[in-house]
């Protein structure tokens, strides 16, 4: 099998690409759900990275802080989904650039 | 074996992750997301972490993906809107979107720099039979080291779970 056994590099550009694709994804959306999707896939490339590095150092450590990240992207989510509901109640659309009243 | 599934794994989650955010259908972009952490829970078991891989399914894509399933449903708004108005040319024009693209783009190259610049070729270390001593290791590490840590979570998953009903909760007079 000529398939390049992956290394840790393989992971840890998988995961930047994976980041990378989260941020564009926040900066070119509009729409407040999509947005929120792109910020999990961004919380789930950094898990990766952890629990990569966890596997090269042979230690656990990485896996219960990814426990840590998955269990504050859980709270994350149900309240930034509850704002999201609120808003939505107010103006009746989803474009984050309707929401300009606390800008000056 | 592990390395073709390996890269199947990793073009599944690149390919999925690019699509959920190049569809206008916010439900088309969770369920691909939902593909996307199938991928990303295969790369945890060849990393020999089955725990996080079960967590992966059980709490993204079973519990967070459902939640914002039900809320795309709540919603039911199957389209962006076209950007319009003042605000809209200010913020969503065409413009200001290139210079996110872009600053996207800029750090895609940096850290692909970074990476290429900075690490030798590190190969992981073989044999991944720790699975079974996995879970009782981050048992105990979790609930002796990181004791507190886990229970300020606790309190953490309590107070969103207030704030979002007070924040969800339609105002009643």
């Amino acid at each position: 099998m000529s398939v390049p056994e992956p290394t840790l590099n393989s992971y840890l550009l998988l995961s930047a690409v994976l980041f990378c694709i989260g941020t564009a994804g926040v900066f070119l959306r509009r729409n407040l759900i999509t947005i929120l999707l792109s910020i999990e896939i961004m919380l789930n490339a950094v898990n990766l990275t952890f629990v990569a590095f966890d596997r090269y150092h042979g230690s656990v450590d990485g896996q219960i802080i990814v426990f840590f990240v998955m269990t504050v992207a859980a709270a994350e989510a149900a309240v930034g989904l509850a704002i999201v509901i609120a808003l939505f109640r107010h103006k009746e659309t989803l474009n984050p650039d309707a929401f300009t009243s606390l800008k000056w | 074996m592990d390395a073709v599934l390996f890269w199947i794994l990793a073009a599944v989650m690149v390919i999925a992750s690019l699509l959920v955010i190049g569809q206008r259908n916010p439900m088309y972009s969770v369920l691909l997301l939902i593909v996307s952490f199938g991928a990303l829970s295969g790369l945890y078991v060849l990393l020999g972490a089955p725990f996080v891989a079960a967590i992966q399914i059980i709490v993204y894509a079973g519990a967070i993906m459902v939640l914002f399933l039900f809320v795309v449903m709540l919603l039911n708004v199957p389209t962006e809107d076209p950007p319009t108005g003042y605000h809209a040319r200010l913020l969503g024009g065409a413009g200001p979107r290139r210079f996110g693209a872009v600053l996207a783009l800029v750090l895609a190259v940096e850290l692909f720099w970074a990476f290429w610049r900075y690490l030798q070729p590190a190969p992981m270390p073989a044999g991944s039979s720790r699975a079974s001593a996995t879970v009782l290791e981050i048992g105990t590490k979790l609930f002796k080291d990181y004791a507190f840590a886990f229970e300020a979570t606790s309190v953490l998953i309590l107070v969103a779970m207030v704030g979002s009903i007070v924040l969800a909760r339609r105002e009643t007079k």
